[in-house]
């Protein structure tokens, strides 16, 4: 789905988002709220420039909006593969946003983010999988790597892991897989409005994943060995 | 005869660093806690997944730590790799040790379980935040022979501050990575000079990606970590705001720089390529007033 379709469903009482290049930013009306926006489109490679210009958009939300709720559409094919990017410290830029959308949670702002089209490996690090929701509509393309790239890089023949694909969500692209690892926190499906609507009201700022994954029976261990390390004489 | 950093593996990383016999491992190999999804693909396993884990103490103080073992699947996080991390970030958060020290040594995210893992490195980022947030400095050391690379690279520039070697690497994607979408003439992977000052420990010394360097002796690294934790961590709206100025002026002046080389010259280095033959101690005497960095 495009941008423009998502923000005028999610925001039925309105919205002003622009597009510069391949960043979002604005504002939108849910209910009697406003919310910033901030995002991505065009499957952006997320490169320094755009690493930095997400994190001053959310610097200039604190500024300027005190815990006003952040929603972050994410469409990204992942981290900028440039030598340039590389050299100037991409993950330095990375971790910044991060840093930036940490600070805002702490700061009382909710943050929420919506995978409209693709959220692939690096890209979707440093805001979407920062959220305190995290959504993504159902048709949505999430993942580390493909099946015929990992087939390569791990020596396994793309039958077997497709096959294994069919009963483990732990490796293989799609929505449903990081839903059942606890990874994203629901789909939304119809109504994106009253979805979102819903998402405010149960505003969770914990990492709530690793037992979401257990619950959810699509990441076992995760929390058990967190649990093991906290009680470890 | 001090001991290197790079050959050594985790456990000796860990021993070479702490206080004498005050190691204490949680979750050691005897509790055999394995990564099931690799015994689902029929791979090797090792009893620690690839990191340890525990406390001990540097000169008397109470540190948290994990290690990456590099040996192991180049130190990948999974599912059990990542919680491991996670357990002893959230502890930091509930104990208030002095630091927490992580030792990081990974080209990120281990494939074969890919979703959790990326989910791990995700959770490994926030806990880091969580523990700086909560008043303990979390402090990276990078120094070993597969560097620190994919979202682990990320996630180390959430901590308080990174120590690296000049042999250690840091960043996003490798060069093999880059090389394999867009051509050797883009990237040239085994360039090892040209790989060295795009991600090497005295180019991100230079470009104020890492807060330290020094020789490759544990010695020295625990020096580095000592002075790191009696800096103390700054974790505010105020920092972020400097650390953003100075990423925006890094873009600036040197976004159009086709090589490392080319920043250094422009930091004010009248003989670049003589920067690879300085010894340590040489190099961060000349580098006063030839880097960028917070502050």
């Amino acid at each position: 789905m495009g941008w423009k379709s998502v923000v005028d469903q999610s925001f039925s009482s309105g919205h002003q988002v622009r597009q510069q290049g391949d960043l979002l930013t604005g504002e939108g009306r849910c209910g009697k709220q406003t919310v910033a926006v901030i995002g991505t489109t065009n499957h952006a490679e997320v490169g320094v420039e755009l690493a930095l210009a997400m994190a001053a958009a959310v610097l200039d939300v604190i500024r300027s909006h005190p815990a006003r709720p952040i929603v972050f559409l994410v469409d990204t094919s992942g981290q900028r593969l440039r030598h340039r990017d590389e050299m100037l410290g991409l993950n330095g830029y990375m971790a910044h946003l991060a840093k930036c959308v940490e600070m805002a949670r702490r700061r009382g702002h909710a943050i929420i983010s919506l995978v409209y089209e693709q959220a692939l490996s690096g890209g979707f690090l440093a805001n979407g999988m920062m959220a305190d929701v995290c959504a993504a509509l159902p048709e949505a393309e999430i993942r580390v790597m493909g099946l015929p790239a990992m087939a390569r890089v791990t020596r396994i023949s793309e039958e077997r892991l497709t096959e294994l694909s069919m009963s483990s969500p732990v490796f293989a692209p799609g929505a449903k897989n990081y839903l059942k690892m606890g990874g994203l926190d629901e789909l939304w499906e119809g109504d994106l409005s009253a979805c979102l609507t819903d998402a405010m009201e149960h505003i969770d700022a914990s990492d709530h994943r690793r037992k979401n994954g257990f619950e959810r029976g699509g990441r076992m261990l995760a929390d058990v060995v967190v649990k093991r390390v906290l009680a470890s004489a | 005869m001090s001991r290197s950093y790079y050959e050594s593996n985790a456990r000796a990383r860990i021993a070479g660093l702490l206080d004498a016999n005050s190691f204490h491992e949680w979750l050691p190999a005897e509790a055999r806690v394995t990564s099931p999804h690799l015994a689902t693909l029929e791979q090797p396993a090792a009893f620690d997944d690839g990191v340890v884990i525990g406390q001990g103490s540097i000169a008397g103080k109470n540190i948290f730590i994990a290690a990456q073992e590099g040996g192991f699947m180049g130190g990948a996080v999974g599912e059990v790799h990542g919680a491991k991390i996670v357990g002893v970030l959230e502890r930091a958060v509930r104990d208030h040790p002095a630091a927490v020290l992580l030792l990081l040594e990974t080209g990120g995210v281990r494939l074969q379980e890919a979703n959790a893992g990326l989910i791990a490195v995700s959770e490994v980022m926030r806990a880091i935040l969580s523990a700086r947030a909560a008043g303990v400095p979390v402090v990276v050391v990078i120094g070993g022979q597969y560097g620190c690379f994919g979202g682990m690279g990320i996630a180390a520039r959430c901590a308080s501050a990174i120590i690296m070697s000049e042999e250690g690497r840091l960043g996003l994607s490798g060069p093999e990575v880059i090389e394999t979408a867009r051509g050797v003439e883009e990237y040239d992977a085994r360039d090892r000079a040209l790989v060295w000052r795009t991600v090497g420990g005295k180019h991100r010394y230079l470009i104020g990606e890492c807060d330290a360097i020094v020789p490759d002796s544990m010695e020295a690294f625990q020096q580095a970590i000592m002075t790191c934790i009696e800096n103390g961590d700054d974790w505010s709206l105020e920092a972020l705001k400097q650390e953003h100025q100075l990423l925006n002026e890094r873009v600036k002046r040197f976004g159009t720089c086709k090589d490392g080389r080319d920043i250094w010259r422009e930091l004010g280095w009248a003989d670049p390529i003589s920067i690879a033959m300085m010894d340590n101690d040489e190099f961060v005497k000349a580098a006063q007033g030839h880097r960028t960095k917070n502050n």
